[in-house]
């Protein structure tokens, strides 16, 4: 159970690999989270991963596997995540994504189609999995990791931008569906994050460590937020970026 | 098939959760509401935490089982549906020249929750807590219903007090209610400018007096550390009353004066408006003054003529820390507002309060020595990690927090604290042997399984 912090208990990560949200899930387990799943498809990166939480704190790690390019299984790894937690879950972070390459991706259709698939099909799916056993099971937290390229889409990152656009968009109605229900539901846009997703790729400003981030969106996911920025600042850098001139934005460098 | 659910938290207004609300009027009824799969009883509410919430699963209120019998006017002994409140008992017995025994900080709790949580007063060091003066009760449980006295069942009688619901559903229970003369209480009255006045006068003088608590500053730091008002008084008698109040010693006390409408932005009560406060209350406080008269509700339940300002604190709530050490480790009671003030906590009076011995009840929390407690806005980012270092600091003395009042104890610490939960196994198998009794607090603290 959730204490009146917000402190989870559990937690379920879909898309358990990602670096930020093992940052995230570490620094839970230092304070009251005890019981972590992991779903992923990489099993090695699954069995590092849960080696790292365990030192951290968690008691029990269990892995689950997913394939993020198959949205009709989201249901279903929604569901053995829940059992594998134990029946039921405080907080279920949403962390899966593909980046892409912009310039193969957008003449490539089915590249187009998987990027679209893992970043935002069975993400949807996936929430609208939970929103009827997080309704059954009385309580429930959700944070779905969208990022600052979806709050205005750039040429040089469209495809992925606009999938991010599309599911924070989603996460944001569905959190007005449950509020009454006293589910939350958090949307976490982090601006650049060093991370394996980017690595090699040139920095912009802004660029924080996964460390950092996990830092800010802790402290996020314990407010009433409904969207957690990393760094806090690209609120308000994005309250200007969002009303450019579109001959100004597209010269935006990065 | 869905019934319709309704969101539930505690006084302190966090951590929600959704339940379907039973209201049943009879034992049968009760008995109905506990065919599900997860069951717990719930009162007025006045937990600050989550131990009347049952997340996805059934909550029951109490409030239907409602009746009240004659006072017998020699034994003083009554027997009360579960539902009934103490305000409203109260109403019934001053007028006949009667007092319950064990009165909370408010009125609006039931005979339910006071038996649940085996509720203290400031009458603890002298005469225990309310299940000390309980002399049987009616519960239902999974296992059938069951007439429940301290002599023919003792572990579940005791076991019941403080298993906030546990053991089943109270129906209806028997009181020893307290004779009194007058509506009003004798108070004398001392204020101490740092924290050793108030511990010394309280260890020293506490057995002369019926009733005493001292209401102590924790934002201030250095010599003026914990400074305090500590007021200690007895019931008055006919002969103390002059003019009006003497025309009628037994009025009944008073109503609600004012109601806080709608919930305030949180960070309303902040550092500098909440220091503030404790200093005007502590400038308008007497240096000493004794046997003034003071009307019951003034006395013992000054915050209930403001209906439902639990909502001043804002829509983040906040939550009351409350612990217990024994009188060798009356130096935690120092160390706690030492951290609290220097961590620049922001928090409003604490009560300080003596414990006389305690009960049998495994899980009953008064300990004979100290007890703090205070209220906390949620919101400072330090709050987690500085109550889970004065849980540490508790625990270490061999002390516990009041599990009516938690709302964020970790299952490790709980276990520490409440060594002896587990004397409740063997009585939860007997009259709840599938385990559908369980609420948020007890799947938080690992008194029943987590999912
Ligand atoms: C302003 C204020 C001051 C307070 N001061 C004090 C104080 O001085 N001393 C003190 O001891 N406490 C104090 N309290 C706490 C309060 O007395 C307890 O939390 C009490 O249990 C609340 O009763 P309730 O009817 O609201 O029960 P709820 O809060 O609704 O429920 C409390 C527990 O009782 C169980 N319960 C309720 N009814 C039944 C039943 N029929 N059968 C079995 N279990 C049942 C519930 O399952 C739950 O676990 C204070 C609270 C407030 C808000």
């Amino acid at each position: 159970m959730q204490n009146a912090f917000g402190q989870p208990q559990s937690v379920l990560v879909l898309g358990g690999t990602s670096d930020i949200a093992l940052a995230v899930v570490a620094k839970l387990a230092a304070d009251r989270t005890k019981t972590v799943v992991l779903a992923g498809r990489n099993e090695e990166r699954l069995a590092a991963a849960a080696a790292t939480l365990k030192a951290a704190g968690a008691t029990t790690v269990e892995l689950v596997a997913m394939e993020a390019s198959d949205p009709s299984s989201a249901a279903a790894t929604v569901d053995a995540g829940i059992a594998a937690a134990g029946g039921s879950v405080d907080l279920v972070l949403i962390a899966v994504g593909l980046l892409g390459e912009q310039s193969t991706t957008e003449d490539d259709p089915s590249a187009t189609i998987e990027l679209f698939d893992v970043n935002l099909t069975w993400p949807a799916a996936a929430l609208a999995a939970l929103r009827t056993r997080l309704i059954a099971q009385g309580s429930g937290h959700v944070a779905v990791f969208s990022s600052v390229a979806g709050v205005r889409v750039r040429r040089a990152n469209f495809s992925y931008g606009s999938t991010k656009a599309g599911l924070d968009a989603f996460t944001i109605g569905f959190a007005d569906s449950v509020r009454s229900s006293g589910i939350k539901v958090q949307v976490i846009r982090p601006g650049f994050v060093h991370t394996k997703m980017t690595e090699g790729m040139k920095e912009i400003p802004f660029t924080t460590t996964a460390e950092v981030a996990a830092d800010n969106i802790v402290k996020g996911l314990g407010s009433s937020a409904e969207v957690i920025w990393t760094p806090p600042i690209l609120k308000a850098v994005f309250l200007v970026l969002r009303h450019l001139p579109a001959f100004a934005w597209r010269r935006m460098p990065g | 098939m869905s019934s319709p659910r309704e969101l539930l938290t505690g006084w302190g207004n966090t951590a929600p959760s959704l339940a379907v609300v039973e209201r049943p009027r009879s034992d049968s009824e009760v008995t109905s509401a506990l065919q599900h799969d997860r069951v717990i009883a719930r009162g007025l509410g006045r937990s600050y935490g989550d131990p009347a919430q049952c997340a996805g699963g059934t909550v029951v209120s109490n409030r239907g089982l409602w009746h009240l019998s004659p006072i017998d006017p020699d034994t003083g002994l009554i027997t009360a549906g579960a539902g009934v409140s103490l305000d409203e008992l109260l109403a019934v017995s001053i007028p006949a020249g009667f007092f319950v025994p064990v009165t909370p900080g408010t009125r609006q709790v039931t005979i339910g929750g006071a038996i649940a949580a085996d509720i203290h007063g400031k009458n603890h060091h002298v005469e225990g807590s309310f299940m000390n003066h309980v002399t049987r009760l009616r519960l239902a449980t999974p296992s059938g219903d069951l007439e429940v006295t301290p002599e023919s069942d003792p572990a579940l009688f005791w076991g019941t007090a403080g298993a906030m619901g546990l053991t089943g559903i109270v129906t209806e229970a028997t009181i020893r209610l307290l004779p009194i003369e007058t509506s009003w209480v004798s108070v004398d009255t001392e204020r101490f400018e740092n924290l050793d006045g108030v511990m010394d006068a309280m260890a020293t003088g506490d057995h002369r007096y019926r009733y005493s608590v001292a209401w102590v500053d924790c934002m201030t730091s250095g010599p003026r550390l914990g400074r305090g008002v500590l007021t200690r008084g007895e019931h008055a008698t006919a002969d103390m009353l002059q003019g009006k109040a003497a025309r009628s010693p037994l009025a009944p006390p008073g109503g609600t004066l004012l109601t806080v409408p709608i919930t305030p932005p949180s960070g309303l009560l902040n550092r500098l408006s909440m220091s503030a406060f404790n200093e005007a209350w502590f400038r308008r406080a007497p240096k000493k003054a004794d046997g003034e008269l003071h009307s019951i509700g003034a006395f013992f339940h000054p915050l209930d003529g403001v209906a439902w300002w639990n909502r001043l604190h804002g829509h983040r709530g906040f939550l009351q820390y409350q612990f217990a050490v024994d009188d060798a480790h009356g130096d935690v009671v120092r160390r706690a507002i030492e951290v609290l003030s220097s961590e620049r906590v922001p928090s409003f009076l604490a009560v300080l309060k003596r414990f006389g011995p305690g009960n049998p009840g495994p899980l009953s929390f008064p300990l004979e020595g100290w007890t703090l407690a205070l209220d906390v806005p949620i919101g400072p980012p330090q709050l987690p990690s500085v109550l889970d270092r004065l849980d540490e600091m508790v625990a270490e003395a061999g002390g516990r927090l009041y599990l009516a009042k938690d709302s964020r104890l970790s299952p490790e610490m709980f276990a520490t604290m409440y060594p002896r939960a587990s004397e409740l196994d063997a009585v939860r198998h007997r009259v709840d042997p599938d385990g559908i009794l369980s609420s948020d607090l007890t799947r938080r603290i690992g008194l029943t399984p987590p999912a």
